[in-house]
């Protein structure tokens, strides 16, 4: 085995941004449902439909591209029903959500089942015309496939949504006081309806990239826990779009320098070294909650409380 | 058209009631899902919960089973439903559930080959202690850094599993073993063994230990000042801080509490059913007991029955996959399914559905319009106000 001066930052840098993006995706879409003052715990589930159908859809049809959107339309179709139960028939957020993940992930090894093993059709790699070239930086940052350029996209968009839209100020207001809102004449119901169905169509997209590109093969439960992250992601970012940027890639680096140590063989046991994600999303979340006031300050007012419209 | 009215007090007859309505179109809705996988649903539903039960020729084997599955289910949704109606919520019981199995089974490998009445005990002890321990991780960061208590306890889920593999591999390994990731058999070591006690009936310690916990809740939680506590946080975190309660021991109180049964579970089903250690063990109990004590509506009873109910649904996937080749992942779909409806339909608790013919005038808000329903705290879905039109 090599020794740790094998490890090339270069490529870590590239395989750190491969390895965040799933987690990227679905936390901006959760950042998304949670400003406008839902709380969906199924990210996982739509991550794991996502992951599933964008699969199968890829490998019937041998298109990448039909994979992808049928990843966002399962996400979306999961993130339905959470709607429909929360929004429509108020129930408990927390409850639906847990539900989301657990039918999700039933739901998706039994239409993957027969699909394990096989390989999807390759994604093509978009290489950045001339700054691929670039010597050093070139092959790390712009050159990838198009879903992670999208994902930083989207990641801008939200932010320039949320901050500089009329559409964005509505949102974060339902999210703050539903009841103000609501006063004004915004459809609460509907905003929200629209801001989950947005969480599930990242959520979905991000599980497709998993199966799809960053692995690319599908395994039962291969999110391995990725949409939790995400959840945390979103309050380590203290629900800014920028930050989850940040996070993101912090996570990745986490992921993949735990990968890499595997690889080289420190001398720990590689089940210890995985746990090495979930411990520091465990100590992101401490550092960021510990203040109080300040957490308080950041959560949308109204998150995780139900709706409901009196006369 | 259709509206919704808010009932001054949740309807008891529909608290009882639901729950069945929801196994009704769990089932309903479990037969198009079986159609659509080319099986006949009404034998797959026969399959899934008559033929354990009453079978001929496999019915002698399944039922006994039934208990066996039964037990961890129905320990852990106990443990949890204190939290849950208290507002807080443990989803990470599979990882103390897997600590407990680890602790208390190390506790019992520690002492190999000693025989003696206390062995087993002590593994119990043990068992208990690592699920109550694993359990004060969220309770601490939860109570000192204010940490959300739902993630924290679940990244400990995978953070408990990948000690499990870690043990193993490692100091856990079975050293008379042919290098297989497994611990040594429990079931071969007389004095640490969980054995069945009556031949036949699947009963083992831990089902006894199920039937005096579920008794013990019951009353604990009509008749003790703790249980008053947790129904108090649960309905008005106000009224329980008024009243005196420390949030932070209730905090501590339910995760411990949750923990330390979840240990006791992990533990009856390692010395037991599963015998030892390897990464096979964990079988997804910890969540699915999540289900169990919903649809059980967090109440003992409601909970052993619920517990009893979704231990069919696993011996039927077991069974439906041996004679209808049903994919054993429909028995996760199915219980997901379950907890989606018995979601779906518990709106009926709160609200009656109105038939009204004349759409109201005004469907702007008044001023005063107030929202009270305020889920984090509790299970119950908001409690006023109606549909806006």
């Amino acid at each position: 085995m090599i020794d740790l001066a094998g490890l090339s930052p270069a490529a870590l840098v590239a395989s750190l941004m491969v390895a965040a993006t799933p987690i990227m995706l679905a936390a901006i879409g959760e950042l998304v449902v949670e400003k406008s003052g839902v709380l969906n715990l199924g990210v996982e589930g739509m991550m794991i439909i996502g992951a599933v159908c964008g699969f199968v859809a890829a490998v019937e049809t041998g298109s990448p591209v039909v994979g992808l959107c049928a990843a966002i339309a399962g996400g979306m179709l999961l993130a339905l029903i959470f709607a429909v139960l929360t929004q429509v028939l108020l129930s408990n957020q927390v409850a639906t959500g847990l539900a989301l993940t657990l039918f999700g992930l039933g739901l998706a090894a039994m239409m993957g089942q027969s699909y394990a093993g096989i390989k999807p059709p390759p994604t093509p790699r978009l290489d950045v015309p001339v700054l691929s070239d670039l010597p050093g930086l070139g092959p790390i940052l712009f050159s990838h496939d198009g879903v992670l350029y999208l994902s930083i996209a989207v990641v801008f968009g939200v932010w320039l949504f949320l901050r500089q839209s009329r559409a964005g100020l509505v949102l974060r207001a339902t999210g703050e006081n539903h009841d103000a809102a609501h006063a004004l004449g915004y459809k609460v119901v509907r905003i929200r309806i629209a801001a989950i169905l947005f969480g599930g169509a990242m959520a979905g997209l991000g599980g497709a990239y998993l199966s799809l590109i960053r692995v690319p093969q599908w395994t039962e439960g291969m999110t391995a826990g990725a949409g939790w992250i995400a959840l945390a992601i979103v309050v380590f970012a203290a629900w800014k779009p920028w930050r989850i940027l940040i996070g993101a890639y912090l996570f990745g680096g986490v992921t993949m320098l735990q990968l890499n140590l595997q690889a080289i063989g420190v001398g720990i046991g590689v089940a210890y070294l995985s746990m090495a994600p979930y411990i520091v999303t465990i100590l992101v979340l401490v550092i960021m909650s510990a203040d109080r006031r300040r957490a308080s300050l950041n959560a949308p007012a109204c998150l995780g409380r139900a709706f409901h419209a009196s006369t | 058209m259709l509206r919704l009215e808010p009932r001054p007090e949740p309807s008891r007859r529909m608290l009882a009631l639901t729950p069945f309505a929801a196994v009704l179109l769990t089932m309903l809705a479990g037969g198009f899902l079986f159609a659509s996988l080319g099986t006949n649903p009404l034998d797959a539903i026969r399959v899934f919960f008559w033929d354990p039960l009453f079978d001929s020729t496999v019915a002698s084997y399944t039922r006994p089973q039934l208990l066996v599955k039964a037990a961890p289910l129905i320990i852990i949704a106990l443990g949890l439903s204190f939290g849950f109606r208290a507002g807080i919520w443990n989803i990470g019981a599979e990882g103390q559930f897997i600590m407990g199995a680890i602790v208390g089974g190390s506790a019992g490998l520690a002492v190999y080959p000693a025989e003696g009445v206390w062995v087993f005990p002590m593994m119990v002890a043990a068992g208990a202690l690592g699920g109550l321990l694993w359990a004060m991780i969220p309770a601490i960061l939860k109570i000192r850094f204010n940490a959300n208590e739902i993630l924290v306890s679940l990244m400990l889920v995978y953070v408990a599993f990948n000690i499990l593999a870690g043990l193993v591999t490692g100091r856990l390994r079975d050293p008379d073993g042919f290098n297989w990731p497994e611990s040594r058999n429990f079931q071969a070591y007389p004095s640490a063994h969980n054995a069945e006690l009556f031949a036949g009936t699947g009963v083992h310690v831990g089902v006894i230990v199920m039937a005096v916990l579920v008794l013990l809740c019951h009353l604990v939680l009509r008749n003790h000042i703790f249980g008053f506590h947790v129904r108090l946080a649960g309905q008005s975190r106000q009224a329980a801080r008024f009243a005196g309660i420390n949030p932070h021991v209730l905090t501590a109180l339910c995760l411990g509490l949750s923990g330390a049964f979840a240990g006791l579970a992990g533990l009856f089903e390692l010395a037991g059913p599963a015998g030892k250690l390897s990464t096979n063990f964990p079988l997804g109990y910890g969540f699915t007991a999540i289900i169990v004590a919903f649809l059980g509506r967090l109440h003992p009873i409601g909970i052993l029955l619920a517990g009893l109910l979704m231990a069919l649904t696993y011996i039927g996937g077991e069974l439906a996959q041996f004679m209808l080749n049903v994919p054993a992942a429909a028995v996760q779909v199915f219980q997901g399914m379950l907890l989606f409806f018995l979601l779906a339909v518990d709106f009926l608790v709160n609200y009656r559905i109105r038939v009204r013919l004349r759409p109201p005038e005004d469907t702007g808000a008044a001023p005063g319009t107030e929202t009270r329903g305020d889920t984090v705290n509790g299970p119950g879905p908001g409690k006023s106000g109606e549909e806006p039109a």
